[in-house]
């Protein structure tokens, strides 16, 4: 029996004013996007794949940048640990934050600390760790789980958010006006920064040559993190090094502009290291974790150019599957054609549970057009739709095709089968009993067939 | 290579490639035992069948000559998906396939290298022109507006968000019905918008799916095969 697939079942349920937001915040980023490149280079293409070749050659040689990473950055007085699993990043920052008597932080944006979902797991253990980036702080307040890469709250509207605002106590009135609820939150964190004993951020990029941690932010939350705080903890994903600080010349052009349309972000900070005798604050300690989670499996795999990614978001918003059902239903911390790829794969066990994601595609490469490091999606997904057949996921809506690939190299048979579909023309198809066809039909018309025209014509025109 | 859908449901589209080719001094040869090029199992997931066909599609359409397809979805999977799905044990004549087919458009006009289409209507002509998603990347797009656009009378018009999908996706309009009725639904609006007096795209599939819904929704909307307004326009 043939099921409604989990994404389809997000789209037909999705409210009206959600997927409005999501459409609405997505077709937005991509025409800005589109705008900005194309005003600013001259061939934007030759820049995707000069940054895509340069990812590639870090990916290939990941051990040796690595080794030079931490090398460069215990030099500069950072600490540097390794976790191999979610499980091994959460103790290592728990026991960081133990070390210092850290009980209360605040925390940047950082999809590397959304996959091990290291917030619930800190309160859990005593320690207050509060969302600083406004979008974060709003999926913190309602918990909810955000749906888009770069924009968490693409799916709530200013009136969603002045609910919560009210709900949660962080005002004692209802007002949607942005600038107000901007202002509101500001109020909020600013008391908080000023009491916490650490800050956690992500890096958007970590240079092997120099070890400084490239962070880029539209709020300037993660500075306001760091400046009042003793402890500094940049959880990393080991595919964020780049070789040498000069790339980030090809990288943060193609990242702001590729995720908000934004020529650079509002803040693109550079860490050194922790604070130096002439600095007047900045952390005393600073602590990178670099987190594998499932990703040098992604690097043995046939799909590790996903690796390439730095998580713009570009082919979230371009991609018109995920417009539909919104990034909820991936079901996992990476929505879109991304997550698509990604999920299965990095959470390795959960394959046969997301199996459906590589398949909710028509396969139309929008994403690989609007990939800032030109990752081939499409192919992807398709490896992974194989991988599923062999591996013998089950999946539903798998529709059977032995009886295809055998009608198809029965040239006879093929020819027959097209002249007899004719027949169904005079049929009554609507009640056939043949699920795909139902289905198709559900919405659509179906042309008449000219089953065999085609073939007699070209027939009686090569005798003349 | 006529492909399925002109095979079952379009052929005046396969015959409209015949003509213009023979109309520019082409010999077309057609072989008999030609099916499909075997993207829906592939598409699916299914490489061992998708594979089948392909040995098949590469058997028949074997020796030296362009093989000119009249949907940039075929061609891409004899230029591309073949060569994705034969990776890890490549086989000649896959890769001899990829590197002679043609996308119909692309072969005239970067192949033959037509880039004026000699043709004209009589009244002024409002063309929606879908450019369909497995052309992506190739010459197929930038040839078929060029070659419509250089038609006396042909108005090309612009719709919105033209990069959007128009949601067929093969077994994915079937596995996924509501996003794919919802894109096609949209891609409609989009096109539907600029009133246009016909709908063009080199891939007779979304032209099936953007009609077809068109039709259940109570909608009208011309179209036709990019191919067969070269031939309308031939006086």
């Amino acid at each position: 029996m043939i099921g409604i697939q989990p994404i389809d079942q997000y789209a037909r349920d999705i409210s009206d004013e959600k997927q409005a937001s999501v459409i609405d915040g997505s077709a937005k980023g991509t025409d800005k996007r589109y705008h900005v490149l194309n005003q600013d280079y001259q061939d934007p293409d030759a820049l995707r794949k000069l940054a895509a070749s340069i990812k590639d050659h870090t990916l290939h040689h990941l051990g040796e940048y690595l080794e030079k990473a931490e090398k460069s950055l215990t030099q500069r007085g950072v600490h540097v640990h390794y976790a191999s699993t979610d499980e091994d990043a959460r103790q290592t920052i728990l026991t960081i934050l133990r070390q210092h008597g850290v009980t209360q932080l605040t925390k940047s944006k950082s999809m590397a600390a959304e996959e091990i979902h290291l917030n619930p797991f800190l309160i859990e253990n005593g320690v207050e760790c509060l969302e600083s980036d406004l979008g974060e702080f709003i999926i913190q307040l309602d918990g909810d789980e955000p749906s888009h890469i770069v924009k968490p709250i693409i799916h709530l509207n200013r009136r969603d958010i002045a609910k919560t605002f009210l709900r949660e106590g962080i005002c004692n009135d209802y007002n949607d006006d942005p600038e107000t609820i901007t202002r509101r939150a500001r109020v909020h964190l600013r008391e908080k920064y000023m009491v916490a004993q650490a800050g956690i951020t992500g890096a958007n990029f970590v240079c092997s040559d120099t070890g400084r941690l490239a962070l880029i932010t539209n709020e300037g939350n993660s500075r306001f993190g760091m400046a009042p705080v003793p402890v500094h903890i940049a959880l990393v994903g080991i595919e964020k090094i780049i070789p040498q600080e000069r790339d980030l010349a090809v990288f943060l052009n193609l990242l702001g502009r590729s995720a908000t349309g934004q020529q650079l972000t509002v803040y693109t900070e550079f860490i050194n290291g922790p604070r130096s005798a002439s600095q007047p604050d900045g952390p005393e300690h600073m602590h990178v974790v670099f987190m594998d989670n499932g990703r040098t499996d992604v690097l043995a795999s046939n799909c590790k150019e996903i690796l390439r990614c730095i998580r713009c978001g570009a082919c979230q918003n371009v991609c018109p599957v995920y417009r539909q059902a919104s990034g909820h239903a991936y079901r996992s911390t990476y929505g879109g054609p991304v997550g698509a790829v990604l999920s299965p794969i990095l959470f390795g066990s959960r394959f046969p549970e997301l199996a459906d994601l590589p398949k909710a595609s028509t396969l139309c490469g929008a994403c690989n057009e609007v990939c800032p490091v030109d990752i081939p999606i499409p192919d992807l997904l398709l490896r992974l739709r194989d991988k599923a057949k062999r591996e013998e996921v089950p999946s539903a809506g798998a529709i059977p095709m032995s009886p295809f690939a055998h009608l198809a190299t029965s040239p006879s048979f093929w020819r027959t089968a097209m002249t007899m579909s004719k027949a169904m023309n005079h049929l009554p198809i609507q009640v056939a009993p043949i699920k795909p066809l139902q289905d198709w039909l559900g919405q659509r018309t179906l042309p008449d067939s000219h089953g065999g025209d085609f073939r007699k014509w070209i027939k009686a025109r090569q005798k003349k | 290579m006529g492909t399925c859908l002109c095979d079952a449901f379009y052929d005046e589209a396969a015959k409209a490639t015949v003509e213009i080719l023979e109309h520019l001094g082409v010999t077309v040869d057609f072989p008999e035992d030609q099916t499909c090029c075997g993207q829906p199992a592939f598409n699916s997931g299914d490489w061992t069948a998708s594979r089948k066909v392909a040995r098949h599609c590469a058997k028949v359409f074997a020796g030296d000559l362009p093989v000119i397809v009249p949907s940039g979805s075929c061609a891409a999977m004899n230029f591309h998906g073949n060569l994705l799905q034969f990776e890890e044990n490549p086989d000649p004549a896959i890769n001899s396939l990829a590197g002679r087919t043609w996308e119909v458009m692309d072969f005239i006009y970067n192949g033959l290298g037509i880039k004026k289409w000699p043709g004209k209507f009589e009244k002024p002509t409002r063309i929606a022109f879908h450019r369909s998603c497995h052309s992506r990347g190739t010459g197929s797009g930038e040839a078929t507006l060029a070659l419509l656009e250089s038609i006396e009378n042909a108005i090309v018009t612009p719709f919105g968000q033209a990069e959007q999908c128009c949601g067929f996706g093969g077994t994915f309009s079937v596995t996924f019905p509501h996003i794919s009725g919802r894109m096609g639904t949209l891609k409609l609006d989009n096109i539907l918008e600029t009133e246009p007096d016909i709908l063009v795209s080199g891939d007779m599939s979304c032209l099936m799916h953007l009609t077809g819904l068109a039709i259940a929704q109570g909608r009208q909307i011309g179209h036709c095969h990019a191919i067969e307004l070269l031939k309308k326009s031939l006086p």
